[in-house]
C-alpha cells in the first residue's frame, strides 16, 4: 500500500453512479476523496447511519481496481438483510455514505510483485455476486496489459443473474471466459442447466498440471464444492484461495 | 456522528447489551475459510504443545477424549460482523492440556491442518477461557467448521478460533499469524472492535 493512504479511516463516499446488474443486484459508483486505489480483490466497510444516530456496518468485495478515488461495488439484496436493500433499491446518484478500506491481503491479485510481471496462468471461479472480486482482477489484468493467462468459470442461476454480463461477453484478449447456468441456460447452450460439477472444472479450468492460481468465491457451498473438486482434481491446496459468504 | 443515510431507519432499535459494538445478530452459522477445507482423518489426528526448550506434549484423538470434557455454552463474535449467541460446544479445556507444560513464553501460535496460523497471548487461553472443541451442537464438528477439533477462544474474534487444529507452539514474542499478517489486528478484542490493524 502507497505511504498516505488510510484504511483504517472512514471516508465519505458520494454516488456518481448506479446501475442495475440482475433482478436483485447493482453496481454503485462512489467518488471517495482520499481512497487513493486499491489492489484487485480487496474490500471495504460501508457504514449506514439513521436519523437517530443509528449504524450498521457491512463489508463489499470492490469491483474495481487500481488508483484513483472512484470506487465500484456491487450488491446482491438479501431479502431479510439490513445494508443491502437500502444500498440496491434506496440509494441515488447524489447521496453520501461512509465508506473505509481498502481492507484485506489474501484474496487479491497483483499484476506484478516488488517489480516482477505475475505471468502464471490465474483460474477465477465465482458463484453469483461472487464474481464481484474476480471482475477487479480481469479490470487489473486488462489495464496492466498483463501477459497471464486468465481463465474465468461463472456460474449463475440464469443468464439475468450475471453481475457485470455485457462486460464478461465481450472478454479482454487473454481471458477466456466459460459461462455455467444452474437453473436456466440461454437456448441452445451446449451445457445443460445444473451446478458446477468435478467434470466442468476438468473440462474447463486449467489442469493441475499448470500450476494455476486459483480464485474461488462464492455462496458457502458453491465454494466448498468447487474447492474440493480442484483438491480431487490434483491442484495444491495451498494455491486455491477462497472467499465466502454466509449470513447477511 | 458520521453522515446521515437519506432513508436509512435500520432493522433493529433495540440496544443489546450481548452484541459486540458493530456486529449484527445471525442465527445461521457463516463459514470463513481461506482455501479448501482440509480431509483429516481422526486416525491420524494428533495435537500437541511445543516449548520453547523443545519439549512436545502431543495427545492423538482417543488419548484427548480421555480427558475431563467441558460443556460449553458462549457467544461468537466473527470480524466479518455476524454474531451467534448461546452456541453449545464440547472439548478439552486448554488449562487441562497446559497444565504438565513448563514454558515461561507468554504467547502462543496456533497451527493448523492447512496451513493456518493465529497468534494468541497465552494468558487468553487459561483460566477457563479456551478450548480444543470437537463437538458442535451435539454432534461431531462438521469438516466444514473446524473438524475435527478446533481451537475455541470464544471471547476474542472468531478467526483466533483456529479450525482444523494441530499444535501450539510458544513464543517469547507475539508474532503475527495469518489474518494477522494480512490486515487483521494482532488480539482482536470484539468488544474494542479490534478488527485491522
Amino acid at each position: 500500500m502507497t505511504d498516505g493512504i488510510k484504511p483504517n479511516v472512514w471516508k465519505v463516499g458520494i454516488v456518481a453512479e448506479t446501475r442495475t446488474e440482475t433482478a436483485s443486484g447493482r453496481s454503485i459508483l462512489l467518488d471517495v476523496p482520499g481512497w487513493g486505489g486499491n489492489i484487485a480483490g480487496q474490500h471495504a466497510d460501508v457504514r449506514l447511519t439513521a436519523a437517530d444516530g443509528y449504524t450498521a456496518t457491512r463489508s463489499y468485495s470492490v469491483a474495481s481496481a487500481g488508483p484513483g478515488d472512484r470506487v465500484q461495488l456491487a450488491v446482491d439484496r438479501l431479502p431479510t438483510g439490513e445494508v443491502s436493500p437500502y444500498l440496491v433499491d434506496d440509494l441515488i446518484v447524489g447521496d453520501q455514505l461512509e465508506i473505509r478500506g481498502p481492507l484485506g491481503g489474501w484474496f487479491v491479485w497483483k499484476p506484478e510483485i516488488d517489480g516482477a510481471e505475475q505471468t502464471g496462468p490465474v483460474q477465477l471461479i465465482g458463484g453469483g455476486s461472487g464474481i464481484v472480486p474476480l471482475v477487479a482482477m480481469i479490470r487489473s489484468h486488462t489495464a496492466s496489459g498483463s501477459t497471464a493467462p486468465f481463465r474465468l468459470l461463472y456460474s449463475v442461476r440464469t443468464p439475468d443473474d450475471a453481475f457485470f454480463r455485457t462486460e464478461l461477453t465481450e472478454p479482454s484478449r487473454g481471458l477466456d471466459v466459460t459461462w455455467a447456468y444452474t437453473r436456466r441456460a440461454p437456448d441452445g447452450w451446449p451445457r445443460p442447466a445444473g451446478r458446477v460439477t468435478t467434470a466442468d472444472l476438468e473440462a474447463d479450468a486449467f489442469p493441475a498440471s499448470l500450476s494455476p492460481a486459483v480464485f474461488v468465491c462464492g455462496p458457502t457451498g458453491f465454494v466448498e464444492t468447487v474447492a474440493n473438486a480442484l483438491v480431487e482434481l490434483g491442484h495444491d491446496p495451498s494455491r486455491i484461495k477462497t472467499e465466502r459468504f454466509g449470513g447477511q | 456522528m458520521g453522515i446521515i443515510s437519506r432513508g436509512f431507519s435500520g432493522r433493529s432499535r433495540e440496544h443489546n447489551p450481548d452484541l459486540p459494538p458493530g456486529q449484527y445478530l445471525t442465527e445461521d452459522f457463516p463459514v470463513l475459510s481461506a482455501g479448501p477445507t482440509p480431509n483429516i482423518d481422526t486416525a491420524d489426528w494428533e495435537f500437541s504443545i511445543r516449548t520453547e526448550f523443545g519439549a512436545v506434549h502431543s495427545w492423538s484423538w482417543d488419548r484427548l477424549h480421555e480427558l475431563p470434557i467441558d460443556d460449553i455454552d458462549t457467544d461468537i463474535h466473527c470480524v466479518t460482523r455476524w454474531s451467534k449467541f448461546g452456541t453449545s460446544w464440547r472439548g478439552v479445556s486448554l488449562d487441562t492440556l497446559f497444565a504438565d507444560v513448563d514454558t515461561s513464553d507468554e504467547y502462543v501460535m496456533a497451527h493448523s491442518y492447512g496451513g493456518y496460523t493465529t497468534n494468541v497471548p497465552l494468558a487468553d487461553l487459561l483460566d477457563g477461557k479456551a478450548w480444543i472443541a470437537f463437538e458442535f451442537d451435539g454432534e461431531q464438528l462438521d469438516p466444514e467448521h473446524g473438524g475435527p477439533a478446533r481451537l475455541l477462544i470464544p471471547h476474542l474474534y472468531f478467526w483466533k478460533s483456529a479450525k482444523w487444529i494441530r499444535g501450539l507452539v510458544m513464543m517469547d514474542d507475539d508474532e503475527p499469524g495469518f489474518w494477522e499478517q494480512n490486515g487483521y489486528h494482532t488480539y482482536g478484542d470484539p468488544w474494542l472492535e479490534q478488527r485491522y490493524s
